[in-house]
């Protein structure tokens, strides 16, 4: 706390100064374009929706100290190979998007698996094994469905498949099966099933300790299992079920939900803190609260509900409607990146990623816990891939995925991430800036220079510039540091 | 028993003993089917001159310690701008140089590009050195992606630079140049063209070899001068290079600077012999190309030689060449070659990768 209140703005712009750089591209591409906010700023959560999963899918390497997963194409070219095939199999809805998911989850495991078995071999040189390995794979695709399928393995349909039946043809149309099938999923819905899968946890954790003879908590329990049949409960008011049982949410009630759930937060902490001290006597010491905290709060609150009625603001929030059901997998992968690293596994990625001697010499056996981790990446590249599938609507088949890994590890940098370090924050922050900068800067090159290519060309120079220089800064600290070091590694290799 | 091949196997590392046989095996298919071998083999001359001199760009970073150069797109861009420079001048429709003969015309074209690129290149690989001397141990990945920027960046400039000729913008007034420049005009074929013949059915493109072994040859030379073999010894030993009193981030420096030229003159002779200069994208791979062929020959991130690139570029330009209608004749119109070759090449640069460290380092 004290060299927070020491706080120095020129440290604080120093440090974060590849966010404020792009901070200060995109508000000028914005103004460039002459697009209004109810056009960009709409498109821009539909972009969140679809990247954000992928994005987050390259922490875990990051941590593991694997760099930037360039690999991760190779989990996207999993969700293609399932994705295709239950179309294939007339698979549809959302019963089509699960069983892609269950059939593609053991595929990038083992895609992971080797990958992560080939890095072992090339540590150091992760990141460009990585990517080369990503166009090396893409030959082995283009194999498998230009030739296998169709050609070795008969198929018959001629929405699919070329006219001469060998080979997939290059769009497949997910219009009529799995478009939108994670993103349609009614708020009652997931309501529900939350109730359900609560009470069932409760159910099995309290079996689970009974079995082994410890003591259970009943009160706890009673307490949490009524809180959940009462916000269960509340959906059988009318007017409640009729918000919920709309599949998308309006940016504007998820706000003014937003600030009600904060207020109600600090009022229950508040609470809480107040029946606690009054028994003080008997209890310990009780949590201390922060009064100031809970009233800056509140104001912040306060504050942005008020500003929900300004107009302009008004006229964007209204525009935006969000697919409840993808931003809570989103969410949910914030919280399993935060709680993987609390536990033993996170905690060895942890000390493999900052030195792999240290780590060996711990007992921590490091090829596994590599492994592990591209597994990891892999496996969540893959499903990311798959809620961009089914939110695009439309498989380029052998387009897809190429980009997949320049975009997201770009969009990770921007963010203020680097090869060493990357969090939750600076993963969600670059996917908003990285793709404001792609939503509004074909249309400031063709009101700056006359053409959108410019701007198209532009957007793709800075996602490769930002990995360029991110890497050359990396290189350029690491090279610095142990200069003496690394020569004398240099000569052990070369006698 | 002793299998006969082990030794084989160890001595040429196992990738390059499949690629040998597939490019037997390609032969004995093309025979098979009936298909001109001489034909063929006329393709495959023709690529190894085309593709060889972007090939040899890596021997001097490889033997200066920079490591495979991905980024040679740094040197192909000062390459182009040549190229395009002499076809807005119209050099080659001089008529004093048509006067003494239009093949002259073309060839003071295509020298006068390569100076061009040559003196661009030379700035361009001073400042890429003096990068790569600062990420020194990570230089492959950086300059992966800084050839990436580059083209990127000049994908812009090929809308904005100020080119006015007819034959290089697009037509009906649009905006920047064409994707791609025919050379018709200019110095299409000139190399190629020149003191070429044909004997029993394959086409010998004199000129284009000549040249290319006369890269080879100055390159080689340098390798034995002074300079050459300091650059060596600091690319294999920097430290023992020190204290020997060499300036190893000069000698970096300098094979930067040879890679990079002789970067920009691979694009030149590769164009030549195309017909056509590709701009925006085009070049962007040509990198991957190049590290595959001289690792195909034999070569790895530390150490890479002539005969390497020589023996390398034509076996992968050998199957690039054969395998297209050979894999015709098993699926018709089909891209299998295209396949194999994304295969094969990086199949190839991850095996050297996972080799880099094999015996120490590992931790």
């Amino acid at each position: 706390m004290n060299k927070k209140s020491k706080f120095n703005v020129r440290d604080f712009l120093f440090q974060n100064k590849v966010v404020f750089m792009f901070l200060v591209l995109c508000v000028g591409a914005t103004i460039a374009s002459k697009q209004p906010l109810t056009f960009v700023i709409p498109e821009l959560f539909t972009r969140i929706a679809r990247n954000s999963f992928i994005v987050l899918s390259l922490i875990i390497p990051v941590i593991a100290g694997m760099g930037l997963n360039f690999g991760i194409v190779i989990g996207a070219m999993a969700a293609q190979v399932a994705i295709f095939l239950t179309t294939y199999w007339g698979m549809t809805g959302f019963g089509g998007f699960a069983a892609t998911v269950a059939l593609s989850t053991p595929i990038a495991v083992f895609f992971g698996f080797l990958v992560g078995k080939l890095f072992n071999y090339m540590k150091g040189n992760e990141m460009i094994g990585g990517l080369v390995l990503g166009y090396f794979a893409e030959g082995l695709y283009q194999l498998l469905f230009l030739f296998i399928f169709g050609g070795v393995i008969k198929m018959n349909n001629p929405d699919l498949m070329i006219s001469t039946g060998a080979g997939v043809k290059n769009t497949i149309d997910l219009k009529d099966t799995v478009k939108y099938a994670l993103d349609t999923v009614p708020m009652l819905t997931i309501v529900e099933v939350g109730f359900y899968a609560v009470i069932l946890g409760l159910v099995c954790s309290a079996a689970f300790k009974m079995a082994k003879k410890q003591e259970v908590d009943w009160k706890s329990v009673a307490i949490k299992a009524a809180a959940a049949a009462v916000i269960y409960g509340l959906t059988f008011i009318k007017p409640v079920e009729r918000f919920l049982s709309a599949d998308r949410l309006l940016l504007l009630s998820a706000v003014e939900l937003g600030c009600l759930v904060t207020v109600l937060w600090q009022v229950f902490q508040f609470a809480k803190w107040k029946v606690q001290s009054s028994k003080a006597d008997e209890d310990a010491s009780p949590e201390p609260f922060n009064m100031h905290k809970a009233i800056a709060y509140g104001a912040l609150a306060a504050v942005v509900y008020g500003l929900t009625y300004v107009p302009t603001l008004y006229n964007v929030l209204i525009a935006v409607r969000l697919p409840v059901m993808t931003y809570l997998c989103i969410g949910g992968l914030c919280c399993f990146n935060n709680i993987l690293m609390k536990t033993r596994l996170g905690q060895n990625m942890r000390t493999v990623g900052q030195s792999r001697t240290v780590a060996n010499a711990a007992g921590i056996n490091v090829d596994k816990t590599r492994i592990i981790a591209m597994i990891f990446s892999t496996v969540l590249a893959c499903w990311g891939q798959l809620i961009f599938l089914q939110n695009v609507g439309t498989l380029s088949t052998y387009g897809a995925h190429t980009q997949v890994g320049q975009f997201a590890i770009a969009a990770l940098l921007v963010g203020g991430a680097s090869v060493q370090n990357a969090t939750n924050k600076q993963a969600l922050l670059g996917i908003v800036l990285f793709h404001t900068l792609f939503i509004v800067s074909p249309l400031a090159g063709k009101e700056l220079f006359g053409d959108p290519a410019i701007g198209e060309y532009f957007r793709v120079f800075v996602s490769y510039g930002v990995i360029a220089m991110s890497l050359a800064m990396h290189a350029w600290k690491k090279a610095a540091k142990p200069k003496e070091e690394t020569d004398g590694e240099r000569t052990a290799e070369a006698a | 028993m002793r299998n006969p091949l082990k030794p084989l196997v160890e001595k040429f590392g196992l990738p390059r003993v499949i690629i040998v046989s597939f490019f037997l095996f390609l032969i004995a298919a093309a025979g098979m089917f009936h298909m001109n071998l001489m034909q063929l083999l006329s393709d495959c001359l023709r690529r190894w001159g085309m593709y060889g001199i972007l090939a040899l760009a890596m021997v001097p970073a490889v033997q200066c310690g920079i490591g495979l150069n991905f980024g040679i797109s740094m040197g192909i861009v000062g390459g182009l701008l040549g190229g395009l420079i002499v076809i807005q001048f119209r050099v080659a429709e001089n008529p004093a140089l048509v006067a003494i003969h239009p093949l002259f015309a073309m060839w003071v074209a295509v020298l006068l590009a390569i100076v061009i690129g040559v003196i661009l290149a030379t700035g361009i690989g001073y400042l890429y050195g003096l990068l790569l001397n600062r990420v020194k141990g990570s230089e492959m990945t950086v300059t992966t992606y800084v050839g990436f920027s580059i083209i990127a960046f000049m994908n812009m400039m090929w809308m904005l630079l100020p080119f006015t000729d007819g034959e290089l913008i697009w037509p009906n007034a649009g905006k920047g140049l064409r994707n791609t420049i025919s050379l018709a005009a200019s110095f299409s074929n000139v190399m190629n063209k020149t003191l070429a013949f044909s004997i029993a059915g394959v086409t010998v493109p004199t000129g284009l070899l000549l040249f290319f072994f006369l890269m080879c040859f100055l390159v080689w030379l340098f390798m034995r001068s002074k300079t050459g073999m300091a650059m060596s010894a600091a690319g294999a030993n920097p430290m023992f290079a020190t204290a020997a009193g060499i300036n190893v981030n000069k000698m970096r420096i300098i094979g930067t600077v040879l890679s990079t030229v002789l970067a920009a003159v691979g694009i030149l002779v590769y164009a030549q012999g195309f017909g056509f200069i590709q701009l925006y994208n085009g070049p962007m791979m040509m990198g991957f190309t190049s590290v595959a062929a001289v690792l195909i020959g034999g070569a790895s991130p530390r150490k890479a030689r002539i005969a390497h690139v020589l023996i390398g570029t034509f076996l992968f330009q050998g199957i690039m060449a054969l395998g297209l209608p050979v894999a015709n004749q098993f699926i018709p119109e089909s891209n299998l070659s295209e396949v194999a070759r994304l295969i094969i090449s990086n199949g190839i640069i991850i095996y050297a990768l996972s080799q880099v460290k094999g015996g120490s380092g590992r931790e």
